[in-house]
C-alpha cells in the first residue's frame, strides 16, 4: 500500500544479481526483461522479443491492396497506424494524390486512435506501476512491496479515472468507427484515401464525442501525470538511455505534406533531416539469418533462424546512421519541440518541450511527453473537424501498377513506423515493416551497442530485487 | 474452499453491488441486439453460482491483442462491470497488475485449484514449428515456456476453452499462406495432442465484444452453446451477411456500388464477401452500433475458417 518507499540499503551490496521478468505484462505482445543489478542499480540489461508471426513472408504474392488489411493485424492497439503507413506506401507505389477531404478523413481516423492509444497506455497499461487497483483480480496479485507512494485519496481518484478512461477510450473507438467502419481493424483506410465520405451527421457525432474526450484529457489525464511528478520525482532523473530520437512526422496538414509533428532525427545532441538510406537493420543477436544483417528496408529480407545460438530476440535491431535511436511520443515531441500545454508550462516552469532538458529523457519524462502530445493532437482534431467538408469525395480510384515501389513513413502512437512495398506483376514482391517497438525494444546490434530500451535500463534503481518495480516502469514508459 | 469464496466476497465488497443485482440489470436489457438473448432471468442464480467456481484465465499466443481491445469496447455490460462484477479474470497479460513470476505462479495456482472448472480463453494462434520457439509466453520455475507448452498444460486442466478470434479459432493471419511458424488454431492443436476439453470458437478479426461476453455468459450459465460445423455459437454466427444486408434490396434491383466511397448499392462487385460469411454484424453493428464494415467498405469474411486466404484478394469479387 501507500508509503512503501524503496529500501535505503541495497540488498546484496557489491555482488551482481540477475533478475528475469517474463512475461513483462501490460504491453502489446510478448516481452521479457533480464537485468543485472549491482549495489541497487541496473548494470546490464537485455530485452527479449519472444514472438514471431512472419507477416513479411505472408504478404508476398498477394494483391497489394490487401496489405492495408493484413498489416493492421500486426497490432490491435494501433491498427490505424499500420493502415496509414501501408496506405502511404501504396499511395506512393500507385502514384495517387489524395483529395483534401481524404487527407482530413485519414487524420480524423488516425487522430482518434492516437488519443485512444495514449489514454489506454497511461491508465490501463502503465498506471498500475504507480497506484493500486481494487483488491480483486486482475488487479491482484501484485508485488508484495510495489513502491506505491500516493495517498489513499489520490489512489482512489486514480482508480476512478482508470474506470472512466475505459469509457473514454471506448468513445474514441466509436469516433474511429464513424469514419473507419469498425475498430480494432478499420475498413475505411484504402489506397487513394478513405471509403466513407463524411456526412454532417457523422461529423457531428464525432464532434459530440470529442468534446467529452477533450475535457477528460485536459482535466484528468494531463493533471494526474503532473501530479505523479510529486511522489515519483526521482523517476524524472533515471531511464534516459541514448537521448537519440527518430521521428518520421505524422498528420499531413496540407497537400504539400507538411506534418503536425516534424520529421527529423536527433543524434548525439544535433538535429538532422531524415535520409531513409541511413536506416539499417542488424540481426547478429536476433533470430534471423546472419546473411541478412545490415540491410536497408528496401533491400530487407526476413529469414527466421529460431535456433541461432547467439540470438536472444525475434526483434531486429534497426539503427539510424549506425546509432541506436528511440522512437515514440518523447522522440516526436523532442524533434518537433512544440509549446507545452498551459498546465505543463505552469508545473514545469518552462515553455517548450526542449526546455525540459535532460529530465525529458526519463521514465516519467516519457509519460509527460505522451500526455502533452495527447493535448497537442486533440488541438489538431478540432482543426480537422472544422476543415472536413460533408459530402465531399475522400477517395481516388487508381489501378494496380504492374511494377512499382512505395515508401510509407508515419508515426504510430508508440513511435516511428515505416512500411515499404515492392510490386512486381501486380503482386507484392517484397514488403518490409519497421515499427516503433522494433526501434525501442531491440537487442544488441552487430557493433555491440545495446538497444535503446536496454540502454535506458542501465542505472535504473532496483533497491529491492524481490520487487523490481522500476524495471517494468522503465519498459512501459516506452509503450512497447 | 477459501479461495473460491474470496473471489466473490472480495468483489462484492469492492464494488458495493451484489452480483445478483448486477445480473438483473444486464438480463433486463431490452431484446434485439446486446447479449440479453443469452440470458434468461431464471438462470441468474445459476450464473451466480457458476461465477464462484469458474475463474477465467486468458492467455495470448501469436496475437495482436486486437481481440482483447475489442472486448474493452463492450457496451452492455461495460468492461468495467465485466472486470469487477461479471468474471473473475485471474490472468490476462495485457491488463493484469502482476508480471513475471508473480503472474505465472498465480496462473498455475488457479489452474490447480480450479482444475476441470476454470475457463481458458485463448487469443492468438499456437505456433507448433521449431518446437514452439516462435512464441515464448513466460518463465515458470526458471524454465522458459512456449505457447505450445502452456496450451498443452492448461488445455487439459480447463473445464472449457474459448478460442477467441480468427487466430485462436482457425489459425487466422499467422496461419495464412507463406507462414513459417506452423501457426495453428486451438481445435486443430487439441486434435494433434489428443486433448478432449470442449472448445467454443469465437472467430472474427477481431470478434465483436458481444460474441465474447455472450459466449462466456452462456458457458457459465447454461454450459456449451449450440455450435455450427465450424465450432461457432449459432446464436451469433447463424445467419448469412448478404441475405440480411441492408443493401440486399439494391442487389436484387441490380444497383451495385461502383467505387469504394459509394454510399449506396450492393458492394459485391467491389469484393464484398458477405455472401460467404455468417455473422450478425448486419444487425449488431460495431463500436456501440456506430457503423459496420459493409456500410463503410466491404466485408472481408473475417469470421470464416479460411480467413484470410479464402477471402483474398479482398477487393475482387469472389
Amino acid at each position: 500500500m501507500a508509503g512503501c518507499k524503496p529500501q535505503a540499503a541495497p540488498v546484496g551490496a557489491g555482488k551482481k544479481i540477475k533478475i528475469a521478468i517474463d512475461p513483462l505484462t501490460r504491453i502489446e505482445g510478448h516481452l521479457k526483461a533480464e537485468v543485472e543489478v549491482k549495489d541497487g542499480v541496473v548494470v546490464d540489461a537485455r530485452i527479449f522479443g519472444g514472438m514471431f508471426r512472419g507477416f513479411e513472408q505472408i504478404l508476398i504474392g498477394r494483391d497489394p491492396r490487401d496489405a492495408i488489411q493484413i498489416t493492421q493485424r500486426i497490432c490491435g492497439v494501433c491498427p490505424t497506424a499500420h493502415a496509414t503507413a501501408s496506405a502511404l506506401a501504396l499511395d506512393d507505389a500507385f502514384n495517387v494524390t489524395l483529395t483534401e477531404n481524404g487527407r482530413i478523413a485519414r487524420n480524423l481516423i488516425l487522430g482518434a486512435n492516437f488519443l485512444q492509444s495514449h489514454i489506454l497506455h497511461f491508465y490501463h497499461l502503465a498506471a498500475l506501476d504507480y497506484v493500486n487497483g481494487p483488491d480483486v483480480a486482475p488487479f491482484v496479485p501484485r508485488y508484495a512491496k510495489n513502491d506505491v507512494r500516493v495517498s489513499k485519496d489520490i489512489n482512489d481518484i486514480a482508480v476512478g479515472q482508470y474506470l472512466e478512461a475505459l469509457e473514454i477510450r471506448k468513445i474514441l473507438h466509436e469516433m474511429v468507427a464513424l469514419l473507419g467502419g469498425k475498430m480494432p481493424h478499420v475498413q475505411g483506410i484504402v489506397v487513394g484515401g478513405t471509403t466513407e465520405i463524411p456526412t454532417r451527421e457523422a461529423l457531428n457525432a464525432y464532434a459530440d464525442r470529442f468534446k467529452i474526450v477533450k475535457k477528460f484529457i485536459m482535466e484528468k489525464y494531463l493533471p494526474i501525470v503532473y501530479l505523479l511528478a510529486g511522489p515519483y520525482g526521482d523517476l524524472l532523473k533515471t531511464g534516459g538511455g541514448y537521448h537519440n530520437c527518430v521521428a518520421w512526422g505524422v498528420f499531413p496538414m496540407d497537400s504539400a505534406g507538411n506534418t503536425l509533428h516534424k520529421r527529423g532525427v536527433f543524434t548525439e545532441g544535433k538535429d538532422y533531416p531524415v535520409n531513409t538510406a541511413l536506416i539499417k537493420e542488424y540481426v547478429k543477436y536476433s533470430y534471423f539469418d546472419d546473411a541478412t544483417t545490415g540491410l536497408t528496408p528496401s533491400q530487407g529480407k526476413t529469414v527466421p533462424a529460431p535456433d541461432k545460438e547467439r540470438a536472444y530476440s525475434f526483434i531486429k535491431a534497426p539503427r539510424y546512421n549506425n546509432k541506436p535511436h528511440e522512437a515514440g511520443p518523447l522522440a516526436r515531441m523532442w524533434v518537433t519541440n512544440p509549446e507545452l500545454s498551459k498546465i505543463g508550462q505552469e508545473k514545469l516552469g518552462v515553455k517548450n518541450m526542449r526546455d525540459i532538458g535532460d529530465a525529458a529523457f526519463s521514465i516519467l519524462g516519457r509519460h509527460v511527453a505522451r500526455a502533452e502530445e495527447t493535448a497537442m493532437v486533440a488541438g489538431a482534431v478540432e482543426q480537422w473537424l472544422a476543415e472536413a467538408v460533408p459530402g465531399k469525395e475522400t477517395y481516388v480510384s487508381a489501378p494496380i501498377p504492374d511494377s512499382s515501389e512505395g515508401l510509407g513513413l508515419t508515426e504510430a502512437p508508440r513511435g516511428a513506423l515505416l512500411h515499404y512495398i515492392n510490386i512486381k506483376d501486380k503482386k507484392i514482391a517484397n514488403y518490409q515493416v519497421t515499427s516503433a517497438t522494433i526501434w525501442n525494444a531491440n537487442p544488441m546490434d552487430d557493433m555491440g551497442q545495446r538497444g535503446p530500451m536496454e540502454q535506458a535500463l542501465i542505472g535504473v534503481p532496483v533497491p529491492d530485487t524481490e520487487n523490481p518495480v522500476n524495471v517494468g516502469r522503465l519498459v512501459r514508459s516506452f509503450d512497447p | 474452499m477459501k479461495d473460491k469464496l474470496m473471489v466473490l466476497d472480495e468483489q462484492q465488497k469492492q464494488t458495493g453491488v451484489s452480483r445478483r443485482a448486477f445480473l438483473k440489470t444486464i438480463t433486463g436489457t431490452a431484446a434485439g441486439i446486446g447479449i440479453s438473448q443469452v440470458f434468461n432471468p431464471v438462470l441468474i442464480s445459476a450464473m451466480e453460482k457458476a461465477l464462484e467456481t469458474h475463474p477465467v484465465l486468458w492467455i495470448q499466443g501469436q496475437s495482436c491483442t486486437g481481440c482483447s481491445v475489442s472486448l474493452l469496447n463492450s457496451v452492455d455490460p461495460s468492461i468495467a462491470d465485466i472486470l469487477l462484477k461479471v468474471i473473475s479474470l485471474q490472468f490476462h497479460p495485457t491488463i493484469m497488475a502482476a508480471e513475471g513470476g508473480v503472474a505465472m505462479e498465480n496462473l498455475f495456482k488457479i489452474a490447480e485449484a480450479y482444475n476441470g472448472k476454470f475457463s481458458l480463453v485463448v487469443e492468438g494462434a499456437i505456433p507448433v514449428a521449431a518446437d514452439g520457439k516462435f512464441c515464448i509466453v513466460g518463465e515458470f520455475n526458471h524454465q522458459e515456456m512456449t505457447m505450445v507448452d502452456l496450451v498443452k498444460d492448461l488445455g487439459k486442466k480447463a473445464g472449457s476453452v474459448l478460442a477467441v478470434g480468427a487466430c485462436a479459432a482457425y489459425g487466422g493471419i499467422p496461419a495464412a499462406e507463406g507462414n513459417v511458424t506452423g501457426a495453428t488454431g486451438v481445435m486443430d492443436f487439441f486434435k494433434l495432442y489428443g486433448i478432449q476439453t470442449p472448445v467454443v470458437n469465437i472467430p472474427g478479426c477481431p470478434p465483436h465484444p458481444d460474441w465474447i461476453v455472450g459466449s462466456i455468459a452462456h458457458l457459465l450459465t447454461k454450459g456449451l452453446p449450440e455450435l455450427d460445423d465450424d465450432g461457432r455459437p449459432v446464436i451469433f454466427y447463424g445467419n448469412n451477411i448478404h441475405d440480411n444486408c441492408p443493401h440486399v434490396e439494391e442487389y436484387d434491383a441490380g444497383e451495385m456500388a461502383m467505387t469504394l466511397s459509394d454510399a449506396k448499392g450492393c458492394r459485391m462487385d467491389l469484393g464484398c464477401k458477405g455472401p460467404d460469411t455468417y455473422a450478425d454484424c448486419y444487425k449488431r453493428k460495431w463500436n456501440s452500433g456506430m457503423n459496420w464494415c459493409v456500410d463503410n467498405a466491404v466485408c472481408i469474411g473475417c469470421v470464416e475458417p479460411g480467413f484470410p486466404d479464402a477471402s483474398s484478394p479482398f477487393y475482387e469479387p469472389a
